[in-house]
């Protein structure tokens, strides 16, 4: 911060009076944590639970034991977002270029209201329908006997998609509603076929929203461990749930902590990855992020 | 001060009067008016009091606060008792269920947890107190906890060093519950258990989120101790347990809806849930393994730093009740130690082999231990058994 200060304007130290109650929340309620995490992850056990001080490797010596919890995380996170986002971008697009004005707003509210109840009952929505009382029972009704869709992959699959579509819908209905539709027209005036028009046009521009919400979506699912722990009955582990169990039932909070180092560090990986592919190739300048 | 209010006015009548008709009149403004008359400072101070002056409802028990944290079990209570506790003394209560001792343990060794009451098991308390987390109870303000009419086999644990930590809830039996529609084979062992899990019922069993009761079962089945943290005989129950895991239909402690959308036909299950299950449903049997299983007792248990001390014991008195435990009893089904609830119920109850099973089957049943709980192999292996 010192090195900021020496700007030599005047009123630098207003602008430091101003920024000082951030950095303060910044520094105590993110970083400390954070180190506080790194710290306990070099850790090992104490014989009751919880933390000892030490200075050792054998957390992360340990990590592949949660392999398999890491590999459905890392395969269910980017197959989640990009169901989100097949079946979010027609939505926006209609809800952004299609609809009239008049129902414009009726259909976002639509969209929202659902957001706002707790993800909790919302999935606990779906054990009831996807139980053996909900659609099991209408397909027996019809002949189709045995078939069990709770407790599956599928089923956590369906719940993420169904959590987190409206996350993806808004970013991409912001950045289609300030599409020019004068440069639709303009498109096809030169010629261009509604689908090339899509292509060439609509969806480069949509591209940041498009950016924003798999940023989003994709985040929130690699610490996903609601919907696993109730849609897949505790049989479809993600790191999430891996990092509940351990700092609850194993209380073994070193080992937890150096899991979520992992996790954090496979983030910012994935999401600096991504964003250099997406938003290096649409514009070559500097763009917001809507 | 003298006393008369005419004495101390901030000002008179007469100019009162004044003031208001100047204020009528516009010639002064509403904020003057106010300051002079001192009535601005009579609202603030009204305004900041306000809350207290609301009115309140006065309770027999005196002012208990209007909040109990209350950590417990599923399916364990009777709503009337708890709805019944906040009518006469006023006081909230906000349950939070756990499926797992090591989870309570979790959250108050973290600390900050913020519970009054909670529902230790027997083998957990020794460790709690090692770890200074629960209070030593004062049993005078627990008039209704009468010491002499327990068993003494299941309010034993709760006395450490001759103090008294805890008093006894219920006490019970680790078994499985068998949907004998679904399942014919008459499975009688945790080895039928096992057996029935990866054959005929595959795919609709569960096992329970706790490692006391999943890896004891498959101790069992192997013929170890229940209570066993030997590293040779985790690796086999390991072994047993990922080797049944496909077959599984959840994880989780909380089994009775999977049981009774009848998703599942088979759960490791503890005595009152399967006395519940089988009121509900006659085809769901509760068998006590003949291999081995846990028999356990529940206490209230105060932590160390609970909120509400005064509200914490006026629950535990008023679930200490006689007539209070049958009532919670004819609702959850598990049976307790105390002789005066036993003498309030009928004679069947007490010949209901579900509650009181066998005694050879009982002689064969483990009371949990203080190391099962700390041992991190144990932890270990049910993490990755969850993982796998």
């Amino acid at each position: 911060m010192a090195a900021t200060i020496t700007g030599g304007r005047k009123g630098s130290w207003l602008t430091v009076a101003f920024l000082a109650p951030t950095t303060a929340w910044f520094l105590i309620l993110l970083v400390m944590p954070l180190v506080v995490v790194v710290i306990f992850s070099f850790g090992a056990r104490a014989p009751m639970g919880g933390y000892a001080a030490a200075f050792t490797f054998e957390q992360y010596a340990n990590l592949p034991s949660r392999f398999t919890a890491f590999k459905n995380t890392m395969t269910f996170a980017p197959l989640g977002t990009l169901l989100c986002l097949l079946i979010a971008y027609p939505l926006a697009y209609y809800l952004a270029v299609k609809v009239s004005p008049r129902w414009k707003l009726l259909l976002l509210i639509l969209v929202i209201v659902p957001f706002w109840t707790s993800l909790l009952i919302r999935t606990y929505a779906w054990i009831f329908i996807l139980g053996g009382r909900g659609i099991p029972a209408l397909l027996e009704f019809i002949g189709i006997e045995g078939v069990r869709l709770i407790n599956t992959p599928g089923a956590v699959m369906l719940g993420i998609v169904y959590g987190y579509l409206p996350l993806m819908v808004f970013p991409i209905f912001v950045s289609l509603e300030k599409l020019d539709k004068g440069l639709l027209e303009v498109s096809s005036d030169l010629g261009g076929t509604p689908f090339r028009t899509f292509l060439q046009v609509t969806l480069p521009l949509s591209m940041p929203g498009m950016a924003t919400g798999c940023m989003l979506v994709f985040i929130l699912l690699m610490g996903e461990f609601l919907i696993p722990a109730f849609l897949g009955g505790g049989k479809v582990f993600f790191i999430g749930n891996a990092l509940v169990d351990l700092f609850l039932q194993s209380r073994n909070w070193p080992f937890g902590s150096a899991v979520a180092v992992t996790l954090v560090i496979i983030m910012l990986i994935t999401v600096s990855l991504y964003m250099r592919l997406t938003m290096g190739r649409s514009t070559g300048r500097d763009e917001s992020l809507m | 001060m003298s006393k008369n209010y005419k004495d101390n006015l901030p000002i008179t009548a007469k100019k009162f009067m004044e003031e208001l008709r100047r204020y009528r009149n516009g010639s002064v403004s509403r904020r003057h008016f106010m300051g002079v008359t001192g009535l601005a400072a009579a609202m603030a101070v009204l305004g900041a009091a306000v809350p207290g002056l609301a009115p309140r409802k006065a309770y027999a028990y005196g002012e208990l606060g209007d909040r109990l944290v209350f950590s417990t079990w599923p399916n364990y209570h009777n709503p009337v008792n708890l709805e019944e506790f906040t009518e006469t003394t006023g006081v909230n209560i906000q349950v939070n269920a756990f499926g797992s001792n090591e989870e309570m343990l979790a959250k108050l060794q973290a600390g900050g947890a913020g519970w009054d009451v909670f529902v230790p098991t027997n083998y957990t308390i020794t460790t709690y107190v090692e770890l200074g987390l629960i209070q030593e109870l004062d049993l005078s303000l627990l008039p209704n906890y009468d010491a002499n009419a327990q068993n003494p086999v299941f309010a034993g644990p709760a006395t450490v060093n001759g103090k008294v930590y805890a008093v006894p809830k219920n006490w019970g039996t680790t078994g499985f519950v068998v949907n004998t529609k679904n399942i014919t084979s008459g499975p009688k062992s945790w080895k039928d258990f096992f057996d029935v899990t990866m054959g005929a019922g595959s795919g609709h069993t569960i096992v329970h989120d706790y490692q006391l009761t999943t890896i004891g079962a498959a101790m069992c089945a192997l013929g170890f101790s229940f209570n066993s943290i030997v590293p040779d005989e985790l690796d086999k129950a390991e072994k047993l347990l990922i080797e049944s895991k496909p077959h599984l239909f959840a994880i989780t402690s909380d089994y009775q809806p999977g049981m009774r959308s009848g998703d599942a036909w088979m759960s490791i299950c503890w005595t009152g849930d399967g006395k519940q299950l089988n009121t509900d449903f006659p085809e769901m049997e509760y068998v006590v393994a003949t291999d081995g299983g846990e028999l356990w007792s529940d206490f209230y248990a105060i932590p160390s730093d609970a909120p509400h001390l005064e509200a914490a014991y006026a629950f535990i008195n008023y679930m200490q009740d006689p007539y209070i435990q049958a009532r919670d009893f004819a609702v959850h089904g598990y049976p307790t130690s105390d002789s005066r609830v036993d003498a309030m119920l009928p004679a069947s109850t007490l010949n209901d082999p579900i509650l009181y099973p066998a005694k050879e089957l009982m002689d064969g049943l483990e009371f949990g231990a203080a190391k099962t709980l700390t041992d991190p192999g144990r932890a270990e292996v049910i993490a990755r058994f969850k993982s796998a």
